[in-house]
Protein backbone atom coordinates (compact mmCIF):
# COMPACT_ATOMS: atom_id res chain seq x y z
CA UNK A 1 0.00 0.00 0.00
CA UNK A 2 1.95 3.15 -1.05
CA UNK A 3 0.44 6.70 0.14
CA UNK A 4 1.85 10.02 -0.10
CA UNK A 5 1.63 12.70 2.17
CA UNK A 6 2.11 16.73 0.64
CA UNK A 7 3.38 19.49 3.01
CA UNK A 8 3.23 22.43 0.97
CA UNK A 9 4.97 25.20 3.18
CA UNK A 10 5.28 28.66 2.45
CA UNK A 11 9.34 28.36 2.19
CA UNK A 12 9.58 24.42 1.53
CA UNK A 13 7.64 22.28 0.22
CA UNK A 14 7.76 18.32 1.64
CA UNK A 15 6.88 15.54 0.51
CA UNK A 16 6.93 12.14 2.22
CA UNK A 17 6.06 8.19 0.54
CA UNK A 18 4.92 5.47 2.80
CA UNK A 19 5.36 2.16 1.31
CA UNK A 20 4.22 -0.22 4.49
CA UNK A 21 6.61 0.83 6.82
CA UNK A 22 9.14 2.20 4.37
CA UNK A 23 9.28 6.22 3.87
CA UNK A 24 10.95 8.04 1.53
CA UNK A 25 11.15 11.72 1.08
CA UNK A 26 11.99 14.60 -0.80
CA UNK A 27 12.14 18.45 0.10
CA UNK A 28 12.22 21.83 -1.97
CA UNK A 29 11.79 25.32 -2.39
CA UNK A 30 8.29 26.16 -2.84
CA UNK A 31 8.65 29.31 -5.08
CA UNK A 32 5.95 30.61 -6.09
CA UNK A 33 3.72 27.78 -8.04
CA UNK A 34 3.10 25.19 -5.19
CA UNK A 35 1.36 22.99 -7.23
CA UNK A 36 4.10 22.45 -9.25
CA UNK A 37 6.36 22.03 -6.21
CA UNK A 38 4.50 19.26 -5.08
CA UNK A 39 4.41 17.38 -8.32
CA UNK A 40 8.02 17.92 -8.39
CA UNK A 41 8.75 16.86 -4.78
CA UNK A 42 6.10 13.66 -4.89
CA UNK A 43 8.23 12.31 -8.27
CA UNK A 44 11.47 12.94 -6.83
CA UNK A 45 10.25 10.91 -3.29
CA UNK A 46 8.69 8.16 -5.61
CA UNK A 47 11.50 7.75 -7.77
CA UNK A 48 14.28 7.29 -4.45
CA UNK A 49 11.88 4.50 -3.71
CA UNK A 50 12.05 3.58 -7.24
CA UNK A 51 8.40 4.04 -7.60
CA UNK A 52 5.94 5.99 -9.77
CA UNK A 53 3.02 8.46 -9.62
CA UNK A 54 0.63 5.91 -10.44
CA UNK A 55 1.50 3.25 -7.52
CA UNK A 56 -0.10 6.20 -5.13
CA UNK A 57 -3.33 5.30 -3.89
CA UNK A 58 -4.44 7.95 -1.44
CA UNK A 59 -2.47 11.36 -1.19
CA UNK A 60 -3.28 13.73 1.49
CA UNK A 61 -1.80 17.54 1.24
CA UNK A 62 -1.57 20.15 4.54
CA UNK A 63 0.32 23.32 4.97
CA UNK A 64 0.04 26.62 3.71
CA UNK A 65 -0.22 25.82 0.30
CA UNK A 66 -1.54 22.38 0.79
CA UNK A 67 -4.78 23.89 -0.67
CA UNK A 68 -3.31 24.08 -3.94
CA UNK A 69 -2.49 20.39 -4.62
CA UNK A 70 -4.51 19.26 -7.38
CA UNK A 71 -3.66 15.35 -7.44
CA UNK A 72 -4.61 15.73 -3.54
CA UNK A 73 -7.44 13.44 -2.47
CA UNK A 74 -7.82 15.73 0.58
CA UNK A 75 -6.26 18.34 2.86
CA UNK A 76 -5.65 18.54 6.21
CA UNK A 77 -4.58 21.00 8.80
CA UNK A 78 -0.56 21.07 9.83
CA UNK A 79 -1.83 21.15 13.76
CA UNK A 80 -3.23 17.57 12.95
CA UNK A 81 -0.07 16.35 10.49
CA UNK A 82 2.48 17.60 12.46
CA UNK A 83 0.73 16.13 16.00
CA UNK A 84 0.16 12.96 13.87
CA UNK A 85 3.49 12.52 12.25
CA UNK A 86 5.28 13.55 16.10
CA UNK A 87 3.56 10.65 17.73
CA UNK A 88 4.21 8.34 15.24
CA UNK A 89 8.03 8.81 15.95
CA UNK A 90 7.88 9.90 19.54
CA UNK A 91 4.85 8.33 21.41
CA UNK A 92 5.71 9.61 24.45
CA UNK A 93 5.43 13.20 22.90
CA UNK A 94 3.21 15.90 24.91
CA UNK A 95 4.68 19.01 23.51
CA UNK A 96 5.21 19.68 19.41
CA UNK A 97 7.38 22.78 18.98
CA UNK A 98 7.00 23.95 14.92
CA UNK A 99 9.48 25.95 13.97
CA UNK A 100 9.00 26.24 9.99
CA UNK A 101 9.68 29.17 7.68
CA UNK A 102 6.55 31.63 8.29
CA UNK A 103 4.66 30.45 11.45
CA UNK A 104 5.65 28.99 14.84
CA UNK A 105 3.48 26.43 16.40
CA UNK A 106 3.10 24.81 19.74
CA UNK A 107 0.65 22.07 20.00
CA UNK A 108 -0.57 20.11 23.35
CA UNK A 109 -0.69 16.29 21.74
CA UNK A 110 -3.00 13.96 23.70
CA UNK A 111 -4.05 10.48 23.07
CA UNK A 112 -3.31 8.70 19.54
CA UNK A 113 -1.67 11.64 18.54
CA UNK A 114 -4.62 14.32 18.59
CA UNK A 115 -4.33 18.07 18.87
CA UNK A 116 -5.89 18.92 22.39
CA UNK A 117 -4.90 22.83 21.99
CA UNK A 118 -2.53 24.68 20.31
CA UNK A 119 -0.71 28.21 19.99
CA UNK A 120 0.38 29.92 16.70
CA UNK A 121 2.10 32.75 15.36
CA UNK A 122 1.92 33.62 12.02
CA UNK A 123 1.36 37.12 12.15
CA UNK A 124 5.17 38.37 13.19
CA UNK A 125 8.70 36.73 11.59
CA UNK A 126 9.99 37.23 15.64
CA UNK A 127 10.88 34.06 17.20
CA UNK A 128 10.03 32.53 13.76
CA UNK A 129 12.39 30.68 11.68
CA UNK A 130 12.18 33.24 8.66
CA UNK A 131 14.34 35.25 11.19
CA UNK A 132 17.33 32.92 11.09
CA UNK A 133 17.10 33.01 7.30
CA UNK A 134 17.22 36.49 7.05
CA UNK A 135 20.41 37.04 9.65
CA UNK A 136 22.01 34.60 8.36
CA UNK A 137 21.91 36.20 4.96
CA UNK A 138 23.32 39.39 6.75
CA UNK A 139 26.27 37.28 7.95
CA UNK A 140 26.31 35.55 4.58
CA UNK A 141 26.53 31.97 5.99
CA UNK A 142 24.56 28.72 5.80
CA UNK A 143 21.49 28.02 7.64
CA UNK A 144 22.95 25.00 9.33
CA UNK A 145 26.05 26.24 9.98
CA UNK A 146 24.26 29.20 12.90
CA UNK A 147 23.99 25.77 15.22
CA UNK A 148 27.53 24.23 15.79
CA UNK A 149 28.83 28.41 15.27
CA UNK A 150 26.72 29.75 18.11
CA UNK A 151 27.84 26.94 20.52
CA UNK A 152 31.36 28.29 20.45
CA UNK A 153 30.15 31.24 22.10
CA UNK A 154 31.63 32.50 25.76
CA UNK A 155 29.44 36.33 25.62
CA UNK A 156 26.04 35.68 23.83
CA UNK A 157 25.64 39.29 22.88
CA UNK A 158 22.23 40.90 23.76
CA UNK A 159 20.25 41.69 20.57
CA UNK A 160 17.58 44.41 21.52
CA UNK A 161 15.22 44.13 18.33
CA UNK A 162 12.49 42.21 18.42
CA UNK A 163 10.90 43.58 14.81
CA UNK A 164 13.41 40.71 11.85
CA UNK A 165 13.92 43.63 10.06
CA UNK A 166 15.38 46.29 12.78
CA UNK A 167 17.30 43.46 14.03
CA UNK A 168 19.08 42.81 10.95
CA UNK A 169 20.24 46.41 11.01
CA UNK A 170 20.86 45.83 14.50
CA UNK A 171 23.57 42.76 13.63
CA UNK A 172 25.02 44.32 10.59
CA UNK A 173 25.89 47.52 13.24
CA UNK A 174 27.26 44.50 15.74
CA UNK A 175 29.35 42.93 12.28
CA UNK A 176 30.82 46.49 11.55
CA UNK A 177 31.81 47.34 15.31
CA UNK A 178 33.73 44.14 15.17
CA UNK A 179 31.76 41.89 17.04
CA UNK A 180 32.60 38.37 16.90
CA UNK A 181 30.27 36.66 14.84
CA UNK A 182 29.97 33.76 17.36
CA UNK A 183 28.60 35.89 19.80
CA UNK A 184 26.61 37.69 17.61
CA UNK A 185 25.12 34.42 15.92
CA UNK A 186 24.53 32.97 19.66
CA UNK A 187 22.27 36.34 20.33
CA UNK A 188 20.40 35.73 17.98
CA UNK A 189 19.64 31.73 18.97
CA UNK A 190 18.52 33.63 22.26
CA UNK A 191 15.98 36.27 20.97
CA UNK A 192 14.10 33.77 18.97
CA UNK A 193 14.22 30.77 21.35
CA UNK A 194 12.87 33.27 23.82
CA UNK A 195 9.80 34.21 21.74
CA UNK A 196 9.40 30.78 21.02
CA UNK A 197 9.48 29.88 24.64
CA UNK A 198 7.12 32.86 25.64
CA UNK A 199 4.38 31.27 22.80
CA UNK A 200 5.04 27.70 24.48
CA UNK A 201 4.82 28.37 27.93
CA UNK A 202 1.49 30.07 27.33
CA UNK A 203 0.23 26.57 25.90
CA UNK A 204 1.91 25.05 29.03
CA UNK A 205 4.56 23.47 29.01
CA UNK A 206 4.36 19.08 29.10
CA UNK A 207 6.89 16.96 28.90
CA UNK A 208 8.11 15.10 26.41
CA UNK A 209 8.84 18.00 24.58
CA UNK A 210 9.80 17.93 20.74
CA UNK A 211 11.18 20.12 18.55
CA UNK A 212 10.46 19.79 14.54
CA UNK A 213 10.83 22.51 11.47
CA UNK A 214 13.69 23.73 9.93
CA UNK A 215 14.72 25.71 13.09
CA UNK A 216 15.27 22.14 15.05
CA UNK A 217 18.11 21.73 12.75
CA UNK A 218 19.76 24.04 14.84
CA UNK A 219 21.73 22.96 17.66
CA UNK A 220 22.31 25.82 19.26
CA UNK A 221 18.69 27.15 19.11
CA UNK A 222 17.44 23.54 20.37
CA UNK A 223 20.22 24.22 23.34
CA UNK A 224 18.92 27.47 24.20
CA UNK A 225 15.35 26.84 23.93
CA UNK A 226 15.69 23.97 26.70
CA UNK A 227 17.70 26.79 28.71
CA UNK A 228 13.95 28.81 29.04
CA UNK A 229 11.80 26.29 29.53
CA UNK A 230 13.78 24.16 31.69
CA UNK A 231 13.23 21.41 30.34
CA UNK A 232 15.15 18.49 27.69
CA UNK A 233 14.01 18.59 24.32
CA UNK A 234 13.60 15.77 22.08
CA UNK A 235 14.14 15.88 18.15
CA UNK A 236 13.10 13.01 16.00
CA UNK A 237 15.02 10.77 14.11
CA UNK A 238 14.55 12.06 10.48
CA UNK A 239 14.97 15.06 9.37
CA UNK A 240 12.63 17.42 11.21
CA UNK A 241 11.48 19.49 8.26
CA UNK A 242 9.21 16.43 7.06
CA UNK A 243 6.78 15.19 10.42
CA UNK A 244 3.93 17.71 8.73
CA UNK A 245 4.01 15.59 5.43
CA UNK A 246 4.47 12.46 7.51
CA UNK A 247 1.47 13.20 9.53
CA UNK A 248 -0.35 13.47 5.79
CA UNK A 249 0.76 10.28 4.61
CA UNK A 250 -0.52 8.59 8.14
CA UNK A 251 -3.55 9.84 7.39
CA UNK A 252 -3.79 8.38 3.82
CA UNK A 253 -2.39 5.33 5.44
CA UNK A 254 -5.33 5.34 7.15
CA UNK A 255 -8.27 6.16 4.80
CA UNK A 256 -6.89 3.49 2.38
CA UNK A 257 -7.16 1.33 5.80
CA UNK A 258 -11.21 2.02 6.40
CA UNK B 1 20.32 86.12 16.62
CA UNK B 2 20.90 82.77 14.90
CA UNK B 3 20.47 79.44 16.61
CA UNK B 4 19.80 75.85 15.29
CA UNK B 5 18.35 72.21 15.26
CA UNK B 6 19.99 69.24 14.63
CA UNK B 7 17.78 66.25 14.19
CA UNK B 8 19.92 62.78 13.64
CA UNK B 9 17.50 60.21 12.93
CA UNK B 10 18.17 56.14 12.13
CA UNK B 11 18.31 56.47 8.70
CA UNK B 12 18.62 60.37 7.51
CA UNK B 13 19.92 63.21 9.92
CA UNK B 14 18.96 66.96 9.32
CA UNK B 15 20.04 70.85 10.58
CA UNK B 16 18.43 73.94 10.30
CA UNK B 17 19.51 77.43 10.90
CA UNK B 18 17.10 79.77 12.02
CA UNK B 19 17.48 83.52 12.47
CA UNK B 20 15.04 85.69 13.81
CA UNK B 21 12.00 84.76 12.20
CA UNK B 22 13.19 82.82 9.48
CA UNK B 23 14.97 79.55 8.55
CA UNK B 24 18.10 80.51 7.21
CA UNK B 25 18.93 77.11 5.79
CA UNK B 26 18.51 73.50 6.41
CA UNK B 27 19.81 70.50 5.10
CA UNK B 28 19.13 66.88 4.93
CA UNK B 29 21.92 63.84 4.39
CA UNK B 30 21.67 60.16 4.61
CA UNK B 31 23.42 59.31 7.95
CA UNK B 32 26.84 58.13 8.60
CA UNK B 33 27.83 55.12 10.83
CA UNK B 34 27.94 57.34 14.06
CA UNK B 35 25.91 60.21 15.07
CA UNK B 36 28.50 62.92 16.04
CA UNK B 37 29.85 62.41 12.39
CA UNK B 38 26.17 62.39 10.91
CA UNK B 39 25.16 65.63 12.82
CA UNK B 40 28.43 67.57 11.89
CA UNK B 41 27.97 66.99 8.31
CA UNK B 42 24.34 68.18 8.20
CA UNK B 43 25.35 70.99 10.54
CA UNK B 44 28.60 71.75 8.37
CA UNK B 45 25.99 72.02 5.22
CA UNK B 46 23.42 73.55 6.31
CA UNK B 47 25.98 76.65 7.86
CA UNK B 48 27.86 76.63 4.15
CA UNK B 49 24.33 77.00 3.02
CA UNK B 50 23.70 80.49 4.92
CA UNK B 51 27.89 81.46 4.33
CA UNK B 52 28.16 80.76 8.47
CA UNK B 53 30.39 79.10 10.76
CA UNK B 54 29.61 76.77 14.13
CA UNK B 55 30.83 80.17 16.34
CA UNK B 56 27.68 82.26 14.53
CA UNK B 57 25.40 79.44 16.49
CA UNK B 58 24.39 81.25 19.77
CA UNK B 59 22.20 78.11 20.97
CA UNK B 60 21.91 74.64 19.25
CA UNK B 61 19.30 71.99 20.58
CA UNK B 62 19.65 68.23 19.62
CA UNK B 63 16.83 65.83 18.65
CA UNK B 64 16.57 62.34 17.16
CA UNK B 65 17.89 58.99 17.83
CA UNK B 66 21.14 59.87 18.16
CA UNK B 67 20.98 63.52 19.80
CA UNK B 68 22.49 62.64 23.23
CA UNK B 69 25.52 62.19 21.34
CA UNK B 70 25.90 65.34 19.80
CA UNK B 71 29.08 67.41 20.53
CA UNK B 72 28.53 70.84 19.69
CA UNK B 73 24.47 70.78 21.05
CA UNK B 74 23.80 73.11 24.03
CA UNK B 75 20.93 70.68 25.03
CA UNK B 76 18.75 67.99 23.68
CA UNK B 77 14.92 67.26 23.81
CA UNK B 78 12.65 64.19 22.28
CA UNK B 79 12.06 64.40 18.71
CA UNK B 80 7.52 64.25 19.85
CA UNK B 81 7.99 67.78 21.35
CA UNK B 82 10.46 69.21 18.57
CA UNK B 83 7.87 67.70 15.45
CA UNK B 84 4.49 69.16 17.33
CA UNK B 85 6.92 72.33 17.82
CA UNK B 86 8.19 72.42 14.62
CA UNK B 87 4.69 71.61 12.94
CA UNK B 88 2.80 74.12 14.91
CA UNK B 89 5.31 76.87 13.89
CA UNK B 90 4.53 76.37 10.44
CA UNK B 91 0.87 75.91 10.79
CA UNK B 92 -0.70 77.07 13.86
CA UNK B 93 -4.06 75.43 13.34
CA UNK B 94 -2.30 72.00 13.95
CA UNK B 95 -3.83 69.86 16.17
CA UNK B 96 -2.40 65.91 14.94
CA UNK B 97 0.83 65.71 13.96
CA UNK B 98 1.61 62.32 12.20
CA UNK B 99 5.14 61.67 12.05
CA UNK B 100 6.31 58.77 9.99
CA UNK B 101 10.31 58.39 9.67
CA UNK B 102 12.84 55.99 8.76
CA UNK B 103 12.27 53.52 11.86
CA UNK B 104 9.40 54.73 13.81
CA UNK B 105 6.06 56.28 13.48
CA UNK B 106 4.34 58.59 15.89
CA UNK B 107 0.92 60.14 16.30
CA UNK B 108 1.34 63.50 18.76
CA UNK B 109 -1.51 65.74 19.85
CA UNK B 110 -0.77 69.71 20.43
CA UNK B 111 -3.13 72.26 21.84
CA UNK B 112 -3.15 75.98 20.27
CA UNK B 113 0.23 76.83 21.88
CA UNK B 114 1.75 74.07 20.19
CA UNK B 115 2.35 72.52 23.38
CA UNK B 116 2.47 68.26 23.61
CA UNK B 117 -0.77 66.90 24.99
CA UNK B 118 -0.25 62.56 24.23
CA UNK B 119 1.21 60.73 21.64
CA UNK B 120 1.82 57.21 20.60
CA UNK B 121 4.79 55.93 19.12
CA UNK B 122 5.12 52.85 17.13
CA UNK B 123 9.37 51.42 17.17
CA UNK B 124 9.37 48.48 18.17
CA UNK B 125 7.91 46.69 14.23
CA UNK B 126 8.96 48.20 11.10
CA UNK B 127 5.03 48.07 9.85
CA UNK B 128 3.76 51.40 9.36
CA UNK B 129 7.35 52.43 8.99
CA UNK B 130 9.90 53.98 5.97
CA UNK B 131 11.80 50.52 6.18
CA UNK B 132 8.47 48.83 5.33
CA UNK B 133 8.97 50.63 2.28
CA UNK B 134 12.30 50.61 2.21
CA UNK B 135 11.84 46.65 1.72
CA UNK B 136 9.19 47.15 -0.40
CA UNK B 137 11.03 49.25 -2.97
CA UNK B 138 13.87 46.63 -2.92
CA UNK B 139 11.29 43.83 -3.59
CA UNK B 140 9.47 45.99 -6.77
CA UNK B 141 13.31 46.38 -7.70
CA UNK B 142 12.26 50.48 -7.71
CA UNK B 143 13.72 53.89 -5.98
CA UNK B 144 11.72 54.71 -2.83
CA UNK B 145 10.52 57.80 -4.17
CA UNK B 146 8.97 56.06 -7.07
CA UNK B 147 6.09 53.92 -4.50
CA UNK B 148 3.75 57.24 -4.57
CA UNK B 149 3.79 57.96 -7.73
CA UNK B 150 3.31 54.45 -8.87
CA UNK B 151 0.58 53.96 -7.06
CA UNK B 152 -1.50 56.39 -8.22
CA UNK B 153 -2.95 55.08 -11.42
CA UNK B 154 -3.78 51.69 -9.70
CA UNK B 155 -7.09 50.95 -10.75
CA UNK B 156 -7.79 47.62 -8.69
CA UNK B 157 -5.29 47.63 -5.73
CA UNK B 158 -3.64 44.79 -4.47
CA UNK B 159 -4.73 43.59 -0.91
CA UNK B 160 -1.60 42.73 1.68
CA UNK B 161 -2.46 40.96 4.50
CA UNK B 162 0.78 40.37 6.54
CA UNK B 163 1.47 43.27 8.65
CA UNK B 164 4.88 41.99 9.45
CA UNK B 165 7.22 43.59 7.13
CA UNK B 166 9.26 40.21 6.21
CA UNK B 167 5.72 38.28 5.40
CA UNK B 168 4.26 41.26 3.67
CA UNK B 169 7.77 41.04 1.46
CA UNK B 170 6.69 37.36 0.75
CA UNK B 171 3.46 38.21 -0.10
CA UNK B 172 4.54 40.88 -2.55
CA UNK B 173 7.00 38.57 -4.62
CA UNK B 174 4.44 36.39 -4.23
CA UNK B 175 1.77 38.93 -6.36
CA UNK B 176 4.94 40.25 -8.44
CA UNK B 177 5.77 36.29 -9.40
CA UNK B 178 1.68 36.28 -10.27
CA UNK B 179 2.22 39.14 -12.53
CA UNK B 180 0.59 41.42 -10.85
CA UNK B 181 0.00 44.99 -12.11
CA UNK B 182 2.94 47.16 -10.68
CA UNK B 183 1.18 49.64 -9.97
CA UNK B 184 -1.34 47.96 -8.12
CA UNK B 185 1.50 46.25 -6.36
CA UNK B 186 2.78 49.82 -5.00
CA UNK B 187 -0.70 51.31 -3.95
CA UNK B 188 -1.80 47.93 -2.23
CA UNK B 189 1.70 48.52 -0.27
CA UNK B 190 0.51 52.42 0.54
CA UNK B 191 -2.74 51.08 1.40
CA UNK B 192 -1.43 48.81 4.02
CA UNK B 193 1.47 51.57 5.63
CA UNK B 194 -1.78 54.14 5.39
CA UNK B 195 -3.90 51.27 7.25
CA UNK B 196 -1.24 51.00 9.92
CA UNK B 197 -0.82 54.61 10.64
CA UNK B 198 -4.73 55.05 11.14
CA UNK B 199 -4.59 52.40 13.95
CA UNK B 200 -2.01 54.57 15.12
CA UNK B 201 -3.61 57.83 14.98
CA UNK B 202 -6.97 56.38 16.08
CA UNK B 203 -5.50 56.07 19.39
CA UNK B 204 -5.34 59.84 20.06
CA UNK B 205 -8.08 60.57 18.19
CA UNK B 206 -7.79 62.95 14.91
CA UNK B 207 -8.05 66.35 15.47
CA UNK B 208 -7.87 68.87 12.73
CA UNK B 209 -5.61 70.37 11.03
CA UNK B 210 -3.52 67.04 10.53
CA UNK B 211 0.17 67.23 9.16
CA UNK B 212 2.08 64.72 8.58
CA UNK B 213 6.04 65.23 8.96
CA UNK B 214 8.97 63.24 8.16
CA UNK B 215 10.14 61.14 4.80
CA UNK B 216 7.28 59.14 4.29
CA UNK B 217 4.94 62.25 4.12
CA UNK B 218 6.90 62.54 0.56
CA UNK B 219 4.96 59.13 -0.32
CA UNK B 220 1.98 60.96 -2.46
CA UNK B 221 0.07 57.07 -1.54
CA UNK B 222 0.63 56.68 1.29
CA UNK B 223 -1.21 60.34 2.24
CA UNK B 224 -3.79 59.86 -0.06
CA UNK B 225 -4.50 56.88 1.52
CA UNK B 226 -4.09 58.20 4.84
CA UNK B 227 -7.09 61.23 4.03
CA UNK B 228 -9.11 59.08 2.68
CA UNK B 229 -9.13 56.67 5.59
CA UNK B 230 -9.26 59.24 8.54
CA UNK B 231 -11.81 61.12 6.39
CA UNK B 232 -9.23 64.49 6.69
CA UNK B 233 -7.45 66.63 4.48
CA UNK B 234 -3.95 67.06 5.85
CA UNK B 235 -2.37 70.52 5.71
CA UNK B 236 0.55 70.72 2.83
CA UNK B 237 3.75 71.89 4.89
CA UNK B 238 5.31 74.80 2.86
CA UNK B 239 9.25 73.07 3.53
CA UNK B 240 10.22 69.25 3.32
CA UNK B 241 8.89 67.78 5.76
CA UNK B 242 12.07 65.89 6.76
CA UNK B 243 13.34 68.86 8.50
CA UNK B 244 10.31 69.54 10.95
CA UNK B 245 12.00 68.08 13.76
CA UNK B 246 15.17 69.49 13.34
CA UNK B 247 13.18 72.65 13.01
CA UNK B 248 11.44 72.56 16.44
CA UNK B 249 14.85 71.83 17.71
CA UNK B 250 15.58 75.41 16.40
CA UNK B 251 12.69 77.05 17.84
CA UNK B 252 13.54 75.40 21.36
CA UNK B 253 17.01 76.54 20.94
CA UNK B 254 15.85 80.10 20.40
CA UNK B 255 13.65 80.40 23.59
CA UNK B 256 16.82 78.56 25.56
CA UNK B 257 18.98 80.65 24.40
CA UNK B 258 16.34 83.80 25.29
CA UNK B 259 16.08 82.49 29.03
CA UNK B 260 19.56 81.98 29.16
CA UNK B 261 20.41 85.73 28.83
CA UNK B 262 20.92 85.53 24.66
CA UNK B 263 24.63 85.16 25.34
Amino acid sequence: MIVAGCDVGSVMTKVVIMNGESLSHHIIETGFKPDIAAKNATDKALAKAALSFDDVKYCISTGDGGKNVSFANKYLSQLQCLSKGAYWLIPSVKTVVDAGGNATRAISVGKDGRVLSYRLNDKCAAGGGRFFEVLADALELKLDELGPLSQRSKNPLEIASQCTVFAESEVISLINEGKDPVDIIAGINRSITSRMASLIRDLGVRKDVVLVGGVAKNSGAVQSLEGYLGVSIKTVPTDPQIVGALGAALFAMDALKK
Amino acid sequence: MIVAGCDVGSLTAEAVILDDNEIMSSEIIRVRPRPEQSAKDAMDKALANAGLSLEDIAYCVSTGYGRTKIPFANGNLSEISCHGKGAHWLIPSVRTVIDIGGQDCKAIKVDKNGKLLKFVMNDKCAAGTGRFLEVMAKTLEVELGEIGPLSLSSQNPVVITNMCSIYAQIEVSFYIAQGADLHDVAAGINIAMAGRMKGLVAKVGVEEEVVITGGVAKNIGVVKHLEEMLNVSTKKLEVDPQIVGALGAALFARENSHQNGGD
